[in-house]
């Protein structure tokens, strides 16, 4: 039974909330991803994400102040949960334990094959 | 809105407010808003527009358009929700409850859903011929002049056919003459098989709408066709294609399988249709039909089957037709002293409302109405079951009514969450309830014979099955509903309830009803097996074991009996070999005619007459009261008669031997004299339930053909080995047919099959029945017994002993049970005495059966309840006054 739901388009959204740190909106995301990660990101699939997390009660909002860019529509800033942090260490740590598994050969012999 | 030419897409904006969830909107069009102003700075206004519009259709996605009905909800939807979880939880707090519940109710519902399948079967007879509303069978009805109500004879004359098929064919859209059916023998090349078949007209097939498999309905216009079912089919030309190939009727006519058709289903009146024949060959196989038949209004021997026009009524055509039917002139006053008329028979009658009329004929309405009966209320037993536990665990639940009153709950609601959970529990007993008829049915099938199966893929099944869960968790909800949602919040709050010394009330009359209705089922069932026991003792005045029937099925063994005799006399196994007209257990044949010395000269009584060879009373085991057997060496006994005991009581002669019997048959006057040389006891040739009829037998010779071979085995010897002794010697003398017999104690035994089928139906009910009461009285017990643990400890402190306190727990439920019996046995006494009216030879009620059963059930309820009983009054008083 998995502890911790988390897609693999979520977990990348909640980083990308850690890393912006209080400063995590929609468009900031949006283009925090896009600039790391270098691939576009759909409104639908990060909004999507974003409901979904905070169902899940990995993050949290609220409401920011109304700019001009946005025509008075207010920004909606995030924050990642202490559920969240679990959730995001859970992740990592089932990796790395995974990594830390695989036989130095196995790597090897991937490298070697693509030199080939 | 100073700068329009920044706005996006108008009609795009107005999409994505209408249908984005209104939580999210503002936010989301701001995230729009900005990337669109971006877009317009950096690509300019057409591709920001294009940009804009992706995004708008991207986020249509289910988490973030708004729900249909409004993200508040306006049904009351929730509530069920949660009422439904409240009685999940409850279901799970108390698990014994719960599966005393839910195993109760699921029983009973299995047993009203195996009665309904049964029904169903019954109601659904004939129903897959297409033309089922437009198929009659011809027949003669008339009014019974001795029993009352109307009789149908479906067997007719030759004359009619040919009338009807004339002058009269322009009402009907099809008619169809059959023979009456019959085993043959059908051959191929190497296999010999019997098969029941018909010889019909060739519409018949189109009639029946025969499903066929290969080649045509029509095919019997040629008078060499042959149609077979499947079943024979596959066992005579095994994988072959059997069209074209040549079948043999009796080893004499060679017919051409021209089709194959399905087999009709169980419930079906051609079920046991294994061919059918042209008709034609049936004519010149009876010389005597063309013969004496052609204009001869009295001999009944033939069926006649009409399909009428669509769009017309059977009455209508009836009443055309009537005239059709004729009398030959010495039978006139007699037909309208019966009223005797035409009658198109209509399908939807012959399987529930059968020919023959009269007290001791099988009604199998009155059946269907007894098995929904049963069903019903074992149901209510099982419903009672539940009331009983809800209401008495009421207490219980006291607090959690008062608090949902004071909070706001109008009783309503009380109600509705009553329900609601009722119907929870009566859906899992359904699911229960499906599995166990499902593995049950074949069990079933089994003992009722018949072909059942679970109609799985019948939409009309699951509806019924929804309507079924609905009104069983109506009706084992509607009184717990009502009462509990009935409680004063003050007083249950204040702690101060008391359910008062009537409340029990109610439950003690539902569990007398209960165990009212189990006693009579198993008084019921026990008269049932009596009557079955005792008519299986009756002295049957013949010996059935070890007496062998076969039946002479084709014209090859006609002259082979002489050798047939001297070659199973010569095998070692066989004491005697005779010859009859009709097996051991039936009696196939009865004449009018009698005359004798003393006779009341108005009276003209039919007596069975068999014609039988020499030795058959030796074989037959017979038991002289007077007189002598037929002699082989004596020439006179020709004329000689045996008779039996009622047909001498019947005749009231003092000194019979010797006396004469006169014969005047009817067809031409002619008068046989006889004379009495013996008299044997009664025989049990037909009904094991009715009086012996009066019956004589003579020497085989002028009238009725021996059809029957009756071979009597060494008694003592090994039964297979005399059967292989045997059939070796049918094979060698009559190689061409198959050797296939009957064992006279096995037919016999099949005479009680319907009673002992109704028995056992019985038997299983009334178990299930007495499981569902027991298991209820289980969970009152149980219940009692918890809620007085601390007065149990209490008392025991004081110095009750364990007995007293048993004795404390169980006398409530023995009295009741007590009352019960009272109320059953005068019930079941009537009713049952009533059923046993249905038989001439039956058993008198024995007092017996209702102090046993009543001491059988005051048994099981003992032990049911004083499970629970030693094990409060066991338990440990520090324990149970400790706690709080």
């Amino acid at each position: 039974m998995k502890k911790y739901q988390l897609g693999e388009f979520e977990e990348i959204v909640l980083l990308t909330i850690a890393i912006l740190h209080k400063e995590a909106y929609g468009v900031g995301i949006k283009a925090e991803i896009e600039t790391r990660l270098g691939r576009n990101v759909s409104m639908g699939a990060m909004h999507t994400a974003l409901v979904r997390l905070e169902d899940k009660g990995y993050i949290k909002s609220f409401d920011g102040e109304p700019t001009k860019e946005r025509m008075g529509r207010p920004k909606k800033y995030f924050q990642i949960t202490a559920l969240g942090k679990k959730a995001m260490e859970y992740s990592k740590e089932t990796r790395d334990a995974l990594w830390s598994a695989i036989p130095k050969v196995a790597l090897k012999l991937k490298a070697v094959t693509s030199e080939i | 809105m100073s700068e329009p030419t920044n706005m996006p897409p108008r009609w795009f904006h107005k999409f994505f407010r209408w249908y984005c969830h209104p939580k999210l909107r503002d936010h989301i069009e701001g995230d729009l808003l900005e990337v669109y102003g971006e877009n317009v700075k950096m690509e300019g206004k057409r591709k920001a527009d294009l940009r804009f519009i992706l995004d708008v259709i991207l986020l249509v996605r289910p988490a973030i358009i708004r729900p249909a009905e409004g993200y508040q909800s306006l049904n009351t939807y929730g509530m069920y929700k949660s009422y439904l979880k409240v009685g999940w939880r409850n279901l799970l707090r108390n698990k014994g409850y719960s599966i005393i519940n839910i195993s109760g109710l699921a029983i009973g519902m299995s047993v009203a859903m195996l009665n309904g399948l049964l029904i169903w079967h019954e109601l659904s007879f004939n129903k897959e011929f297409d033309n089922y509303d437009r198929i009659a069978h011809v027949a003669e009805r008339g009014i019974d002049t001795e029993k009352g109500g109307h009789w149908v004879a479906t067997t007719v004359m030759y004359p009619l056919g040919t009338d009807l098929m004339t002058n009269y064919a322009q009402h009907f859209h099809r008619i169809a003459r059959t023979s009456w059916d019959l085993d043959y023998i059908l051959s191929s090349k190497e296999t010999n098989i019997s098969a029941k078949g018909l010889y019909v007209d060739k519409d018949f097939p189109q009639i029946f709408t025969f499903k066929m498999q290969s080649g045509y309905r029509d095919a019997l216009k040629n008078p060499k066709a042959i149609l077979l079912s499947a079943s024979i089919a596959k066992s005579l030309f095994g994988n072959e294609d059997p069209i074209n190939k040549i079948v043999r009727i009796n080893n004499n006519d060679e017919q051409i399988v021209a089709g194959v058709y399905e087999d009709f289903p169980d419930n079906s009146k051609f079920r046991t249709l294994q061919f059918v024949a042209p008709w034609e060959v049936f004519l010149s196989n009876n010389p005597w039909i063309e013969q004496r038949a052609q204009n001869d209004w009295r001999n009944h021997f033939m069926k006649i089957y009409v399909e009428i026009p669509e769009g017309k009524l059977l009455e209508e055509i009836n009443a055309h037709v009537r005239p059709a039917l004729q009398f030959a002139p010495e039978d006139q006053q007699k037909a309208s002293e019966m009223q005797k008329e035409l009658y198109l028979y209509p399908m939807k009658d012959w399987h529930l409302h059968p020919e023959a009329s009269g007290r001791f004929r099988y009604d199998p309405i009155l059946m269907i109405k007894l098995v929904g009966l049963i069903g019903i209320f074992v149901l209510i037993l099982a419903c009672i079951n539940f009331m009983n536990l809800s209401t008495a665990r009421s207490e219980k639940r006291a607090k959690e009514v008062a608090i949902r009153k004071t909070i706001g709950s109008v009783r309503l609601q009380l109600i509705q969450q009553f329900f609601s959970e009722s119907m929870l529990i009566a859906s899992f007993s359904f699911v229960v309830a499906l599995m166990v008829t499902a593995a049950m049915l074949p069990v079933f099938n089994n003992i009722a014979t018949k072909q059942i199966e679970m109609p799985w893929s019948n939409p009309m099944f699951w509806c019924a099955g929804a309507g079924f869960v609905f009104i069983t968790g109506f009706l084992a909800g509607s009184y717990p509903a009502i009462y509990l949602s009935s409680f004063n919040p003050i007083v249950t709050l204040k702690g101060t309830l008391r359910m008062g010394r009537f409340a029990a009330a109610p439950r003690k009359v539902l569990v007398v009803f209960q165990f009212c209705i189990s006693v009579v089922l198993i008084i019921g069932t026990a008269i049932v097996y009596q009557q079955i026991q005792y008519a299986k003792e009756r002295p049957v005045g013949y010996a059935r074991e070890g007496l062998i029937m076969v039946q002479k099925k084709s014209i090859d063994f006609f002259g082979k009996y002489e050798a047939l005799r001297n070659e199973l006399k010569a095998t070692g196994a066989v004491v005697e070999v005779s010859e009859s007209m009709g097996p051991m257990t039936e009696v196939v044949s009865g004449n009018n005619g009698w005359d004798w010395q003393g006779k009341n000269p108005n009276t003209d009584v039919s007596f069975a007459t068999l014609a039988v060879s020499h030795l058959h009373g030796k074989t037959a085991g017979w038991q002289f009261l007077m007189g002598r057997d037929f002699d082989v060496s004596q020439a006179a006994d020709s004329t000689g008669i045996i008779i039996n005991e009622s047909a001498l009581k019947y005749m009231g002669l003092k000194n019979p031997i010797g006396e004469q019997l006169t014969w005047t048959w009817w067809r031409d006057q002619r008068k046989l004299d006889y004379k009495i040389i013996g008299v044997v006891k009664d025989m049990v040739m037909e009904s094991p339930y009715a009086p012996a009829e009066p019956t004589v037998f003579y020497l085989k010779g002028f009238n009725g053909v021996p059809n029957w071979i009756n071979i009597r085995l060494v008694p003592g010897a090994s039964l297979p080995d005399a059967l292989t002794k045997v059939e070796r010697v049918f094979k060698r003398v009559i190689p061409t047919a198959p050797f296939e017999y009957k064992f006279a104690d096995q037919e016999y035994n099949m005479k009680f099959g319907k009673e002992e089928r109704i028995g056992n139906i019985a038997l299983i009910f009334a178990l299930l029945a007495v499981i569902i009461s027991a298991l209820g009285l289980f969970g009152l017990a149980s219940f009692t017994a918890e809620q007085r643990t601390k007065e149990i400890g209490i008392r025991k402190v004081l110095g009750a002993t364990v007995s007293n306190v048993w004795t404390m727990l169980s006398r409530d439920f023995v009295l009741l049970v007590f009352i019960s019996c009272i109320v059953a046995a005068p019930l079941s006494y009537y009713l049952f005495s009533r059923w046993l009216e249905n038989f001439a030879y039956r058993i008198e009620i024995s007092p017996w059966t209702f102090v046993l059963t009543g001491a059988g059930a005051i048994v099981l309820t003992l032990l049911t309840v004083s499970y629970q009983a030693v094990r409060a009054a066991l338990a440990n008083p520090v324990k149970s006054l400790r706690s709080e």
